[in-house]
């Protein structure tokens, strides 16, 4: 009652704890579109307090174990919803079958906000400048989800559709994302520009490659705060298959990056110098790859 | 020059001791009364709607459905408060010609900024009094937008205040010595244009009021997280016609001020009027966001300047420019201006030459108010005096330091009129360059950086030679009208068991203002610092005094508690002999002992004399009367400002690719005259320059075209943390003031005074040879990457 009477800036809402993933869905399918879940609340909060969101229902789902924990499943890693950020740090499994998230991970935010925040509130939200949903496009992962129609899985590439616009359906639930396992001929790697540590980026950008010997045989490069979405850099990459990473090669990659991005106006960082720390953050973490042999 | 041997530096002497704060404990155990925290009986909370447009005309307040609803007490427009407060504005005389248009608590027929408040509601909580803000409809018209400064300047353009000629508020010009005749006959000169940008305080607490009025008694209290209890006591009282013992303002613990809670602000005056209306306490707490669009903002300038040099690199001469823009309104009851009047003054006050011609002009725009915030006018004089004098360097082939080293005036030539007009007492400028040069390792700094740029790796090294002002008399508001002290009271009294009680109306936001209070009471008094409890921030106790501002706490304050103690041991002395039937000046006070002053043998404890004076007075002799409270005043006398100064340096490293800059390690050397703490100056000069730090590479109030600040949230308005932050080595010159028995002079905003200037010159330093300038702060990643023409 103390806190109420002066800290409380959200408008009131009920609240649900729900115990297992029906009791979700079934919350969520009653409440119609004044409903929303909540995992962390790390996003979710500060939009409430800011009176950005109002909705009349808040669907805790932390409780819900099926959300929960990393293991493997045949070729991939299943890693729940709820997996914390801080995990992404502290969980071996990932740091041995999922390094790039592990490698992502210190970048998103401060401690106190990875004590909390989720992956799969990180993934749902989509938010452009966040680490980890670039990353799922970088795996090559796959988003499961369950909703009133059932369960299925959506590739990365076919998730994100615009800004904080997924394939997730109006009362629909991330349930776990599947991380195809790193392997012996991979190599990957992670790099942000931030005027400070722990702010969301001014561009950040992770790629994992496979290696046929000193010849790149796929990659995949995925960039964060560079759009409306995360986004892959399918030219890049093209010019990169099959290829040795030299000097001339790099050069090649960051050229084509032009068609590959088209950056936001914004008055902080225009379009043309985005895309020129996207060049320098590229020819950086190639370097970084080349080394890593 | 070190200072020298007094009575204050006797062995056992608590001035000069780094002793912790006595409060700090009690902070961090979370018993902390601020205002945030506070709650009264009965209280209700107060929650305002914003204006959305930068400028508008109000049409019609509907407020029907918002009075309505359940919990809510009152809903108040401009008109309702209008008619019990009444209006201020924002001038001082001594600003000859200065203009503002009148103030109310909430706008009576225009807005002026997006974020305004315009309506009050007040209801059971805070919750409710939002909830209810929606339900109001408020139909505005559109006028012209006045954001950008140059627009606001061009004749027939949109007005901020219809009926004005223009949008000036003040205009200022200095002009000394012979100008024109300097830069036609000088062997060099260099010119630059400097932007500065808007920034604002980010106080951990934000401004927070509980409003108290009682009608059946006709008393108002009101607790406020402010800097300067007393000067709101008077303008409470005034503006709501209530007589001033009747007012009583209690500031306790504060969560950071920085010259940001000194002004009246709408809201807080507005609460007042509330809780007069209702008859019941009302509380009000911004939040970070409505901080971010109703604090006021610092800076904002742009600067033209030059600087004529004979061949020799001989500073001849200064032509000053500034343009600074203060929002709508100019702040109450100190205004907009000082900063301005300040920058042109402190332009070149490190140096010798006498030639110096400046103009101010300030200018209203649709934005929040800019005000006095940490370091006042200084950090820009500094960037703007310290790039020239290094672009002097650069063209005459100069070290940095051995320009300075031969420009300022000399630690031996004082006293000295600055070029514009400041009287100093004593400065030491070439000691400080000394130090700052040894503490450095410069040399080998220029060795490393020379050695790692034929590695592509840039660094720059920069100084900023720097003159502080502090201690001000009346000179600096009492002239101009304003209500504003700039002396202080103490009323100390001996307890009955020998402790000592200490009201003084200084104030403490987090400084440690009670630490130093107590620290020279117990040293002059000859007591344990833990038997002087010092008492700080409430009108009804503490005697009327400036309080804080321009850093005055330890020059002004301290000497006030100095002169109370000797006049209170005076008293104490006098009964003690009459006991022991010794003369007072054979009788000193060590330790809370009486001693014969000249064998230190104790004689009796002073708690003894106590016991005495107020149990058994009638074991003294007849007609004696133990006065063991004293209250004593002290205004400044002698120089109307102390001035202070020193040096900074720092070395970074920057990144041309990205344009991100590491700042590696900062130094200052700094000459406060007495350090009476070295502990919390040593804390004060590292948080200011954090502060200064912030300023030059992340922090800025930007605005789009129609005067919307873009990132009024802590996600995008980028404060100094940690991470970011190098360490500051710290060294002092101690030149004591002569005006005073204690000595000391303010530290507070030395800090950021510098910073900004230090960096700029050394992300100049490090792009020098790809043959690229930067002349703006904050240095932002873009403007290195435009600089260096990188996309
Ligand atoms: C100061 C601060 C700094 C931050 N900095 C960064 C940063 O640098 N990088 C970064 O990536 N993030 C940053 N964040 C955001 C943080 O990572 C969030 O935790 C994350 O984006 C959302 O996860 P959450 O679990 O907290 O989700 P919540 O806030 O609980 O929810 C966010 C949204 O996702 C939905 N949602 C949550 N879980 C699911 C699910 N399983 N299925 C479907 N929908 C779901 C919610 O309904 C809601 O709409 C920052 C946050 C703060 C407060």
């Amino acid at each position: 009652m103390d806190l109420e009477e002066t800290a409380v800036k959200a408008r009131a809402f009920s609240y649900f704890r729900a115990a297992t993933l029906d009791q979700a869905l079934d919350a969520h399918a009653r409440a119609g579109d004044d409903a929303r879940f909540i995992a962390g609340g790390q996003s979710l909060v500060p939009a409430l307090s800011l009176r950005l969101q109002a909705p009349r229902l808040l669907i805790d789902i932390t409780h819900i174990d099926e959300l929960r924990g990393v293991r493997r499943e045949g070729g991939h890693l299943r890693i729940g919803a709820l997996t914390r950020h801080c995990e992404m740090l502290s969980e071996p499994l990932i740091a041995e079958f999922a390094p790039l998230l592990h490698a992502a991970a210190p970048f998103v935010a401060h401690p106190a906000i990875r004590n909390r925040g989720t992956f799969g509130g990180s993934v749902a939200l989509a938010d452009p400048a966040s680490e980890f949903p670039a990353m799922t496009l970088a795996l090559d992962a796959e988003i499961e989800i369950a909703g009133p129609s059932g369960r299925r899985r959506v590739k990365a590439d076919n998730f994100f559709i615009d800004l904080f616009e997924t394939a997730l359906q109006p009362g629909e639930l991330i349930t776990a994302i599947y991380v195809p396992l790193f392997r012996a001929d991979q190599r990957f790697a992670f790099d942000e520009l931030a005027r400070r540590r722990g702010d969301y980026a001014l561009v950040g950008c992770g790629m994992l490659a496979t290696f046929a010997g000193e010849r790149i045989h796929d990659i995949r490069i995925s960039y964060l705060s560079v759009g409306n979405t995360p986004t892959r850099v399918r030219g890049a990459e093209a010019t990169l298959i099959g290829q040795r990473l030299d000097a001339e090669r790099i050069a090649a990659a960051q050229g084509a990056l032009e068609g590959d991005l088209a950056p936001p106006e914004s008055d902080e960082v225009p379009p043309a110098m985005r895309l020129h720390l996207a060049r320098v953050l590229l020819g950086r973490l190639l370097g970084r790859l080349g080394e890593a042999a | 020059m070190t200072a020298p041997l007094t009575s204050l530096d006797r062995p056992n002497s608590y001035i000069g001791r780094s002793v912790p704060r006595p409060n700090a404990k009690r902070l961090l155990a979370g018993r902390g009364r601020y205002v945030s925290d506070l709650r009264l009986p009965r209280m209700l909370y107060a929650a305002f709607l914003r204006s959305p447009h930068a400028h508008a005309k109000i049409v019609a307040i509907k407020t029907g459905d918002a009075c309505a609803r359940e919990g809510v007490h009152l809903v108040a427009t401009g008109a309702d408060l209008a008619k019990i407060c009444t209006p201020w504005t924002g001038t001082l005389d001594h600003f000859k010609g200065m203009t503002s248009a009148p103030q109310w608590p909430l706008p009576v027929d225009r807005v002026v900024w997006a974020g305004q408040a315009v309506v009050a509601v007040v209801a059971e909580s805070r919750a409710i009094a939002e909830d209810a803000l929606e339900l109001i409809e408020v139909d505005y018209e559109d006028l012209p937008v006045v954001v950008d400064l140059g627009v606001a300047r061009e004749a027939g353009g949109a007005l901020v205040n219809s009926g004005s000629v223009d949008n000036t508020c003040f205009r200022s010009q200095l002009d000394n010595g012979t100008v024109d005749d300097a830069f036609a006959h000088a062997a060099h000169v260099v010119e630059e244009e400097f932007t500065f940008g808007r920034h604002t305080a980010v106080t951990l607490e934000p401004r927070a009021i509980v409003a108290d009025y009682d009608p059946s008694a006709g008393t108002l209290t009101v607790h406020h997280g402010t800097q300067t209890p007393y000067q709101f006591q008077d303008l409470y009282s005034r503006h709501y016609n209530i007589p001033e013992a009747r007012v009583r303002v209690i500031a306790t613990d504060i969560g950071g001020s920085f010259g940001m809670k000194l002004h009246v602000y709408h809201e807080d005056m507005a609460v007042v009027g509330l809780s007069i209306l209702l008859g019941r306490p009302v509380k009000y707490v911004a939040d970070r966001m409505e901080s971010f669009v109703s604090d006021i903002h610092a800076r904002d300038h742009r600067v033209r300047a030059r600087m004529a040099l004979d061949g020799k690199g001989e500073i001849l001469a200064m032509d000053v420019e500034d343009l600074t823009a203060i929002g709508a309104f100019s702040t109450y009851p100190r205004t907009s201006v000082v900063e301005g009047n300040q920058v042109i003054r402190l332009m070149g006050a490190p140096y010798r030459f006498k030639n110096y011609r400046a103009t101010l002009e300030v200018i209203f725009q649709n934005k929040v108010q800019t005000s006095q915030y940490r370091a006042v006018g200084h950090p820009i004089a500094c960037a703007v005096t310290e790039r020239l004098v290094d672009m002097a360097a650069a063209k005459l082939g100069l070290d940095p330091f051995a320009i300075r080293a031969q420009n300022v005036i000399p630690d031996d030539a004082y006293p000295q009129t600055s070029p514009t007009g400041y009287r100093f007492e004593a400065l030491s400028h070439q000691a400080c360059l000394k130090r700052l040069h040894e503490i450095m390792d410069y040399d080998g700094l220029r060795a490393e950086q020379a050695g790692l740029r034929k590695r592509g790796i840039h660094r720059g090294i920069g100084i900023a030679t720097f003159v502080e002002i502090t201690n001000p008399s009346p000179a600096f508001y009492g002239v101009g009208g304003a209500r504003i002290s700039s002396q202080d009271g103490a009323i100390l009294s001996l307890t009955p068991s020998g402790e000592v009680r200490c009201l003084i109306s200084v104030t403490e936001q987090g400084q440690g203002t009670e630490a130093i209070i107590s620290q020279i009471v117990a040293d002059q008094l000859g007591l344990a610092q833990e038997h002087v409890k010092v008492i700080t921030g409430d009108t009804e106790v503490t005697p009327h005094g400036g309080a804080t501002w321009a850093c005055r706490g330890a020059g002004i304050g301290g000497e006030t508690a100095l002169q109370a103690t000797r006049a209170l041991k005076r008293n104490i002395l006098e009964i003690a002999a009459l006991i022991l039937q010794e003369r007072p000046s054979a009788l000193d006070i060590v330790d809370g002992q009486v001693v014969d002053a000249a064998t230190q043998n104790e004689r009796m404890p002073i708690s003894e004399i106590a016991r005495i004076a107020y149990f058994r007075s009638d074991t003294l002799p007849p007609g004696t009367q133990a006065q063991l409270t004293v209250s004593h005043h002290f205004a400044p006398q002698g120089y109307p400002f102390a001035f202070t100064n020193g040096i900074q340096g720092c070395s970074l490293e920057v990144d041309v690719e990205t344009g991100l800059i590491k700042l590696l390690k900062h130094f200052i050397v700094e000459d406060c005259g007495r350090v009476i703490n070295p502990m919390l100056v040593d804390e004060q000069l590292r948080g200011g320059i954090v502060q200064g730090l912030g300023a030059a590479l992340f922090e800025e109030c930007r605005y789009s075209d129609t005067g919307q600040l873009v990132n009024g949230s802590l996600a995008d308005y980028l404060v100094p943390m940690p991470m970011e932050m190098p360490d500051i080595v710290i060294a002092h010159v101690e030149t004591p003031t002569a005006d005073t028995e204690l000595g000391a002079k303010g530290v507070g905003e030395a800090g950021t005074a510098a910073a900004s200037a230090c960096v700029l010159n050394a992300v100049n330093d490090a792009l020098a040879p790809l043959g690229a300038t930067i002349n703006s702060i904050p240095i932002t990643p873009m403007k290195v990457l435009t600089a260096l023409k990188r996309f």
